[in-house]
């Protein structure tokens, strides 16, 4: 039976739309759907979690997450010039700091801060400081990267020219390299922020008053509480993406403005 | 030019030192190697204050490098390098303060993409020169009017053609007021209608007195504005003259055969080496 090649794809593309409708249907007649809206959708229960999961566990989350950027910025910065710096040994450093803690879960930088440190050397650090130091030990590794690949990615000309108007290396730098390389390098920086948001969810390693929960520990908290079911949670992981996709959305914005204002 | 504006007094190799607004050029034994590939093998050149000087050459002689040891975008590793009275190659002199006053012109433009093109002719003058922001952007004007884009003031870099970007990248230049200019290939990225643009500022510059060392490969632009020649292969200098000279009458075989290449690129040649 000779089929024609746009006859086959009408096929293929209804074959592929018959398997989704089936799997939803299935789906849906064997979920048991009380059961499910009463221990995952609760409204009743999720509605609790308001104000609370705002004022504090939203907010904690955010500061978490803004206190290890800014640890992880300026490490990254550093760490950058470092590794493109004419001195080995900096470059070497540099190399050595970012593979491991790139290699290492944020997990295991928790833990060390957490407990290694209050174990080896008897003090502890306040509860934000080691925040800041584990999320932005972490962090300032990826960020040197992506910034290292943004000033690379500045053509060898345009730092030639800043000079050649007599401009020093670090007025050239600042003036004519960096504000190139910051636009290359927004989209991977957004992507940093986000992984930090949920990253800051590793803070309940290290034990914490109610007052300082973030929004996983929140959640989790809640769900102790009386047959709470999993709603705690998916209140939660709302909160997270309320965060995470306009940073998406501005990003993208933000890419397209500077293309109109280059093109227009 | 419009420095009687400049309140401040000028200093480096375009003023203080009491020299005119064009300064001259003198090279000696410059001498200039990547690992062991040696690309400069002991130049000497003269450039006299407000002439033209053109460089010719094929690819890989060494010209671009050598203009670019002028303004020490490339560290020679012997030599002597004076502009007017200013010692380039001293090892203590203050080379960004050199460089403010010698301008240079790319083969690739290298404008700032994220600035205007008014921003571009004003950003140096501003963070370098520190002139006000009001007699920075006269001056950008007045360039930009010179090299006719002043109704591109307000564009960017990639809304305009090469020759424009070129154009713009010589008012650039010129708003530092320089005593000097440094010419890297200005038209070989350039499509061949635009070419003549460039070309023709470069002859009004040439015209009003400015000091100019040029890499090119427009041959009748060397021969009609350019006050000497300077044939280079290899590394050294095979020769130099008169423009219309040695580009007519060349003396050495090397320039015989490189300038019959160049100024009859239809005609079969054997291929070099």
């Amino acid at each position: 039976m000779a089929m024609t090649m746009h006859q086959r794809a009408r096929l293929s593309r209804g074959i592929q739309y018959a398997v989704l409708i089936l799997v939803a249907l299935a789906l849906i007649a064997l979920a048991d759907w009380p059961l499910l809206i009463d221990k995952v959708f609760n409204p009743e229960i999720a509605a609790q979690q308001f104000p609370g999961i705002l004022v504090v566990a939203l907010k904690n989350t955010l500061i978490y997450t803004l206190l290890g950027f800014v640890v992880g910025l300026t490490g990254g910065v550093v760490l950058a010039l470092m590794k493109l710096s004419s001195v080995a040994p900096y470059r070497w450093l540099a190399t050595l700091y970012i593979e491991f803690f790139r290699g290492v879960p944020a997990l295991l930088v928790f833990l060390a801060f957490g407990y290694g440190i209050p174990l080896a050397f008897g003090f502890r650090f306040n509860h934000y400081v080691t925040v800041m130091i584990a999320l932005g030990l972490v962090a300032a590794a990826y960020i040197a990267e992506s910034l290292r690949a943004g000033l690379q990615a500045v053509p060898k000309g345009q730092y030639e020219a800043a000079r050649s108007l007599g401009m020093s290396h670090a007025r050239a730098m600042v003036t004519i390299v960096i504000p190139q390389a910051l636009r290359i390098v927004l989209p991977p920086l957004t992507n940093e922020v986000i992984l930090l948001t949920k990253d800051s969810s590793l803070v309940y390693l290290l034990g914490m008053g109610v007052g300082q929960y973030e929004l996983t520990k929140y959640g989790r908290e809640a769900i102790s509480g009386a047959g709470a079911g999993l709603t705690p949670l998916v209140v939660a992981g709302v909160c997270y993406l309320i965060i995470t996709v306009p940073l998406g959305i501005l990003t993208r914005r933000f890419e397209s403005k500077t293309d109109r204002m280059k093109k227009s | 030019m419009s420095t009687a504006s400049s309140p401040t007094p000028r200093s480096g190799p375009g003023g203080a030192d009491g020299l005119a607004d064009a300064a001259s050029v003198v090279v000696e034994g410059l001498h200039k190697s990547y690992g062991s590939l040696e690309v400069l093998k002991g130049i000497s050149l003269s450039v006299g204050a407000g002439q033209v000087v053109c460089l010719i050459g094929p690819s890989g002689s060494g010209k671009s490098t050598l203009l670019r040891c002028v303004n020490l975008l490339e560290t020679p590793q012997q030599g002597r390098i004076t502009i007017g009275d200013f010692e380039v190659t001293d090892p203590e002199a203050d080379v960004d303060r050199m460089r403010r006053h010698v301008g240079m012109v790319f083969q690739q433009f290298n404008l700032f993409p994220h600035l205007s093109v008014l921003e571009n002719c004003t950003v140096a003058q501003l963070k370098v020169l520190k002139r006000d922001k009001a007699e920075a952007q006269r001056i950008a004007r007045g360039n930009l009017e010179r090299v006719g884009l002043a109704e591109k003031a307000d564009s960017y870099p990639d809304q305009l053609s090469g020759g424009q970007q070129q154009r713009v990248a010589i008012a650039r230049a010129l708003s530092m007021d320089p005593a000097l200019m440094l010419f890297d290939e200005p038209t070989s990225a350039l499509d061949p209608e635009t070419v003549g643009d460039v070309l023709a500022i470069m002859r009004n510059l040439a015209a009003e007195g400015m000091t100019m060392l040029v890499v090119t490969h427009e041959m009748e632009f060397a021969r009609d504005v350019a006050d000497k020649v300077v044939f280079m292969d290899g590394g050294v200098v095979v020769e130099e003259g008169p423009a219309a000279e040695l580009i007519r009458h060349p003396r050495e075989p090397r320039t015989q055969a490189f300038l019959s290449r160049v100024l009859n690129p239809t005609q079969v040649q054997a291929p070099e080496r």
